[in-house]
């Protein structure tokens, strides 16, 4: 009768809770908001390549972001952080998004290089633009929406390469100061969405320990607001 | 040689086949012992059949052409084909009717999401009996189904279907916009919930400040007088009904295990008034659900009352070894 047929991952209701924390780019900030809410972070600045810090009322579990989702609809770390552009690309995972953190603003754009009429030409000439990008299903809705055809070609690492030497005509791509993008002689074409630092749920974890997980939701929610 | 299977199918062997005959014998004895006969199906039915329960998001995702060229389907729960089978053979048996089943159903798998595409479920359906008795019968033989199952620590959500769409009616919402604050509500976004509200025009601040809270209540007894403090006429009527329910459990001894939630919305188009969630802390994953369809036996032309939940039996199986590792740690 439900529709989620998803696996049987395990995962324990007792103990600290468990926060995934993003490491890369969000780190900085996610460990400043927990500062504010008074759960130590010395441990995971440290610098040690440690993953697990444990905690008296919460243990940190520190992972790449893209795999917070993963972690948190299974229910293997109850509650974490990660980007609007994580959830977004990975948004078939059933986690409960409590909170915009804020922090970690950026913004998902199309590029392309600079005084390049390829964007506008290719799709007029040939009705179809290559698209490279780290995020393919957020391409794909992007321009199947706005009625563009496009062929995504998913890569992993620089993206900026693939229009310089003729891989595809953009890209799609998070933008924070645009630096890389200037270095690299692209330019913003269009802009796609906003993302954020967002705080989510396991859908379990927050029922089963939905003191604790209001809790910790209200504290940073204040936090943030400050 | 290695031949392989079809991801999101499996092979099971003695031990566990030995563990899950035991649990599902213990199960079906319990339905059976409250009057829920168990009942089989075809796995395939005619797919226009199955469709008239709910075309959305219960059809079934394998569908194929027989020799004579009609078009059947694998079923994908037994909510539907046991609403097949008592319009066609129950129409004329004085309601209430109970039906348990033990039965294999079939979903479409996300590639690597270790989705099972085949996997059982164990349930019942309980026609013609309204709320609350019906829903109060329903959430007693669940209670039944997890202590014979040995899930002690098992917790059952307990929400109202109706309360977001009479809710947004109330707030003047209607069409797309209110069809994508569902979604959102279903899948718990409230970062987008937040967005959408707000984006309405005669929602104020506030009333969008009252959605989302209302969604954060869970909780026993208490949480009703929170939402009913939160106001309107909505909230009102859901939450005298989902108190109706939860004072005739209490009043029974079996609320101990019952958390409301007014946050619960399930995605399925069939469901009306309460809804059901059952949750075990060894699994991050809901172990099944349930609630009332009242409109759907309509569908397949008898108007009765109807209500039931199923359980998916290898997550209750792995709930309950985990459940007897922790007992045998202490």
């Amino acid at each position: 009768m439900s529709v989620e047929v998803a696996g049987t991952g395990r995962a324990k209701a007792d103990g600290p809770l468990k926060l995934a924390v993003p490491r890369g780019a969000l780190l900085e900030g996610t460990l400043d908001v927990l500062d504010a809410v008074g759960i130590d972070t010395a441990a995971p600045r440290g610098g040690s390549r440690a993953l697990i810090f444990p905690g008296e009322e919460i243990t940190l579990v520190t992972m790449r972001p893209s795999d917070v989702p993963i972690y948190v609809e299974a229910g293997a770390a109850d509650v974490g952080i990660t980007g609007k552009d994580v959830l977004l690309e990975q948004s078939d995972r059933v986690v409960y998004e409590l909170l915009d953190l804020g922090y970690g603003r950026c913004r998902m754009v199309l590029a392309g290089r600079k005084g390049d009429e390829r964007l506008g030409e290719a799709e007029r000439r040939l009705g179809m633009m290559r698209i490279a990008t780290k995020y393919p299903r957020v391409a794909e809705r992007h321009f199947e929406a706005n009625g563009h055809q496009v062929e995504v070609i998913e890569v992993k690492g620089s993206v900026e390469l693939a229009p310089l030497i003729g891989l595809a005509d953009g890209i799609v791509d998070l933008v924070a100061t645009g630096r890389t993008l200037e270095d690299n002689d692209l330019e913003v074409r269009e802009e796609i969405v906003e993302c954020t630092a967002r705080f989510v749920a396991n859908r379990v974890a927050h029922k089963l320990r939905a003191r604790e997980v209001d809790e910790l939701t209200a504290k940073l929610r204040e936090a943030v607001a400050r | 040689m290695i031949h392989p299977i079809p991801p999101g199918t499996r092979d099971v062997l003695p031990d566990e086949m030995r563990e899950l005959r035991r649990l599902r014998l213990a199960l079906a004895e319990a339905f059976e012992k409250r009057g829920y006969g168990e009942v089989a199906t075809p796995a395939i039915e005619y797919d226009e059949v199955l469709a008239r329960g709910d075309g959305r998001t219960a059809g079934s995702a394998y569908r194929f052409f027989d020799e004579s060229g009609d078009l059947l389907a694998l079923r994908s729960d037994m909510t539907l084909p046991i609403a097949r089978l008592v319009a066609s053979r129950y129409a004329n048996v004085e309601p209430p009717l109970r039906f348990s089943y033990l039965a294999k159903a079939f979903r479409a798998v996300r590639p690597q999401r270790g989705q099972m595409r085949e996997f059982e479920q164990v349930g019942v359906e309980l026609i013609g009996a309204p709320a609350p008795a019906g829903t109060v019968e329903v959430i007693e033989v669940l209670e039944a189904a997890l202590d014979v199952a040995g899930l002690d620590r098992a917790v059952i959500g307990l929400g109202d279907a109706d309360l977001y769409r009479q809710l947004l009616a109330e707030l003047g919402v209607e069409g797309e916009a209110r069809d994508s604050i569902l979604a959102r509500l279903a899948t718990h976004d409230l970062v987008g919930l937040e967005a959408e509200l707000s984006l309405q025009e005669g929602i104020s601040d506030e009333q969008v400040a009252t959605c989302l809270a209302l969604s954060q209540l869970r909780g026993g007894n208490e949480v009703l007088e929170q939402a009913r403090a939160i106001g309107g006429a909505a909230v009102e009527r859901a939450t005298a009904r989902i108190g109706e329910t939860y004072e005739a459990l209490e009043a029974k001894g079996a609320a101990g295990r019952v958390q409301i939630d007014l946050g619960l919305l399930r995605d399925l188009g069939y469901y009306s008034g309460a809804i059901l969630e059952v949750y075990d802390p060894a699994l991050g994953h809901v172990l099944g659900g349930g609630g009332r369809y009242d409109g759907l036996l309509k569908r397949f032309g008898l108007d009765l009352p109807a209500a039931g939940f199923a359980l998916y039996l290898e997550r209750v199986h792995i709930a309950q070894a985990d459940g007897d590792s922790g007992r045998a740690e202490a």
